[in-house]
């Protein structure tokens, strides 16, 4: 359905079959956690995105957009997710346009976990569905291979321990929304600084009926860096070079060709296409 | 085989700064150890303030490179307007993420200034499209352990243009001089409002 | 589920991949871990400086948040009372631990045996016969040692597993080792600095590196650390900061980023 290019697959499979190793995917450690209360649903995020033992992005976004009511959070290879959510997200708009109706979260879910099993589990996206639709609410997690499941409360990626940890030992049934934003904040907590995976700031969102969605973008931010002690602000002229060009405003506009056409011949113009006003 | 991400080694970052914004690469191009040419920019111009940086696989440097120039050519006779540094970077996510199952072995990085805002735009990819935005720098390519470590200690908020060039250069002078695979000379773009200052920088040849 | 979740990549049936022979079970033991970390030594005219963070860790997980890798060599007592070398290890700790207490020992032996303190230079060159010893089942450590030489003198001497040694004016080891030098090469040797308006393109002047005093030495670490924690996921929880001058040996703990 994305429309996958496969032109430099063949090329690639031949250099991996001679032992060169797959290119270093974003993301692989994440905490990611939901949990419904009585009127509605919770999902949060960690916002660290490593490549390797390497923090690449300290504070990105790992809950994404997929209709109004319906958010998901995603764990695994970072642009997996990015674009399985994004796709079922234009999906989900136009089905929910052919249908006139609210859009599901089952059917969201059903939709995602359609897709990744038809990939066997190459599209690595690991992902917690939340949302409420004029069924109730909905809480599941998708695995990459396809397999979902339904629960109050779920945690997924590699701070999922960590912080199962917390639902498992603080959960009660019937929370009411701060109750279960403070559970969910707490859970991603644990895997921020017990699961090296994860880091940084704690994200949510909270999903009710009759109530706009609320992205509480770095609700908690528990690690913000020190100052530093040094100032580290060069003396100009520090750096030695040997050639220096200038491009002005002017110049910039030679990257656009123009060309006057010679003769005075009347160049014909198309009439102007009809704008409604 | 080594990694294609390690043959050909190379280095590029960005940097914000106060209106303005920086990009740097090195000029190496490399087999594994052996050196053929210090002469290979990795940086490419798109518009009169977005620039691409490229680094990994030479071959695939080339190639993609090209293959934007094609795309944000196309994109200018269609829309009779400069791309901006924010569409040419969701332009690349989803042109890398098309190759999501046969990759292209490059680390994109974009910098530039956005024509209608005025602010300054930077961010980074994985060779598989995920966006990295960062509000501060973005580093890519075989030397980008010891980029992470210089830029997270030199850089700070708000420098201005000057103050700018000093610390990524000095980012990334000493970052590619302890990769054996990055160095040999480095190219700086340093992206204000109305002017671009281009500048070769003096590096260790060995 | 969890299980589904493991590597999948060697099942790709890549048509060029090589038949592997199945029914075949290999056992085998791997005798080292990484526990990860990271160790920095500055020197100068009158100090040594060696610094480590204090967390171990083996994959994501957390051993613990308070094991120190800097110890100190040849000490009176357990505390390490009335000892002037300082020995950073950081790699497996295991080895490490080994590598100290064999090190310690032996210079402790030696003021018995002479009755005078042993030189931080060869203590240097025994640390590196006791690595070499060891040449084909090595200590999976990289040690740096520090104190004073004769002339009252930092020095700092850089190991790698196998006993090779060099003596320098700082050095970062362990897992931001590659984060953290380029930085103290910038900072602490002046590397690629110029003295601005001593000349044009190459006819500038290079800018000399100055001997640091012990405040800014410190100040350096402390933000080579911070730094080595926001991009690195094993380095965190705390810093011990060990520093060497002829007053003796003071040790401080600062706290890290824990996440």
């Amino acid at each position: 359905m994305p429309g996958f290019d496969f032109t430099n697959y063949n090329r690639n499979a031949a250099l991996h079959a001679k032992g060169v190793p797959l290119p270093k995917a974003t993301s692989t450690g994440t905490t990611i956690v939901g949990c419904i209360y009585d009127k509605g649903v919770v999902i949060a995020a960690d916002t660290r995105a490593t490549s390797g033992p390497i923090v690449a992005d300290k504070n990105c976004e790992k809950l994404h957009y997929i209709a109004p009511k319906i958010w998901c959070a995603g764990a695994g290879t970072a642009a997996d997710t990015e674009f399985t959510t994004a796709l079922i997200s234009s999906n989900v708009e136009l089905h929910s346009l052919s249908t006139g109706r609210d859009p599901r979260v089952i059917t969201c879910m059903t939709m995602l976990k359609q897709h990744l099993f038809r990939y066997q589990g190459h599209i690595g996206a690991y992902l917690v569905v939340a949302g409420v639709d004029p069924t109730g609410t909905g809480l599941y997690t998708v695995h990459a291979h396809g397999s979902t499941d339904k629960l109050p409360y779920v945690t997924m990626g590699s701070g999922s321990l960590a912080a199962m940890s917390v639902f498992e030992s603080t959960w009660q049934p019937d929370l009411d929304r701060q109750g279960a934003i403070d559970i969910c904040a707490e859970a991603i907590k644990a895997g921020i600084f017990n699961d090296l995976g994860s880091g940084s700031n704690v994200d949510v969102c909270v999903i009710e009926k009759d109530q706009p969605t609320q992205l509480l973008r770095n609700y908690m931010k528990p690690n913000d860096r020190p100052q530093k002690e040094r100032n580290y602000r060069f003396p100009r002229g520090t750096t030695a070079y040997l050639d220096q060009r200038v491009i002005s405003k002017e110049d910039m506009k030679k990257y656009v060709t123009i060309e006057t056409l010679s003769g005075d011949d009347k160049i014909t113009t198309g009439d102007s296409m009809e704008v409604d006003t | 085989m080594s990694n294609p991400f390690d043959i050909n080694g190379g280095a590029c970052v960005a940097m914000v700064g106060k209106d303005c914004v920086a990009i740097a690469c090195d000029l190496r191009l490399g087999m594994q150890s052996l050196t053929i040419s210090n002469n290979f920019p990795k940086i490419f111009n798109y518009a009169p303030s977005t620039y691409l940086g490229l680094t990994g696989l030479a071959t695939d440097v080339n190639t993609v490179s090209d293959l934007f120039r094609y795309k944000v050519n196309m994109y200018r006779l269609r829309e009779e307007r400069d791309i901006a540094p924010q569409t040419l970077a969701n332009l690349v996510s989803s042109s890398l993420y098309e190759k999501r199952f046969g990759p292209y072995f490059v680390s994109p990085v974009i910098a530039g200034i956005n024509p209608t805002t005025g602010k300054p735009f930077i961010c980074g990819f994985d060779s598989i499209g995920c966006i990295d935005f960062a509000k501060d720098f973005i580093v890519s390519g075989t030397a980008s352990d010891q980029l992470f470590g210089t830029c997270e200690g030199l850089w700070e908020p708000d420098l201005a243009p000057e103050d700018l060039f000093e610390t990524i250069s000095q980012a990334l002078l000493s970052a590619v001089d302890r990769d054996a695979l990055s160095g040999w000379g480095a190219q700086v773009y340093i992206i204000e409002k109305d002017k671009v200052t281009q500048r070769l920088l003096k590096g260790r040849q060995d | 589920m969890t299980s589904l979740m493991g590597n999948h990549s060697g099942t790709i049936g890549y048509s060029f991949s090589e038949p592997t022979s199945a029914n075949v079970k290999q056992h085998s033991f791997y005798p080292y871990t990484d526990n990860g970390g990271s160790t920095l030594g500055i020197t100068g005219a009158d100090f040594a400086i060696l610094a480590g963070d204090t967390r171990s860790t083996s994959g994501y997980n957390i051993n613990s948040r308070m094991v120190p890798k800097v110890f100190k060599i040849g000490g009176d007592d357990e505390t390490g009372e009335g000892a002037n070398i300082i020995l950073s290890v950081v790699g497996f700790a295991a080895d490490g631990n080994a590598l100290k207490e064999k090190l310690d020992t032996m210079v402790r032996m030696y003021k018995y045996q002479h009755g005078k303190s042993m030189s931080v230079g060869a203590c240097a060159q025994r640390l590196s016969t006791i690595l070499y010893e060891k040449r084909f089942f090595p200590y999976y450590v990289h040690a740096i040692l520090a104190g004073l030489d004769e002339e009252g003198v930092g020095a700092l001497y850089s190991y790698d597993p196998v006993g090779s040694y060099e003596r320098e004016q700082c050095r970062a080891a362990g897992a931001a080792s590659s984060l953290i030098m380029p930085f103290l090469d910038n900072q602490v040797n002046s590397k690629n600095q110029y003295i601005p308006g001593s000349g044009e393109g190459h006819a500038l002047v290079p800018k000399k590196a100055e001997p640091l005093d012990k405040e800014t030495a410190t100040k350096l670490v402390k933000d080579a650390f911070t730094s080595a924690v926001e991009r690195h996921i094993e380095v965190g929880d705390g810093l011990q900061l060990v520093i060497v001058t002829r007053e003796g040996i003071e040790e401080v703990f600062h706290a890290l980023k824990q996440d």
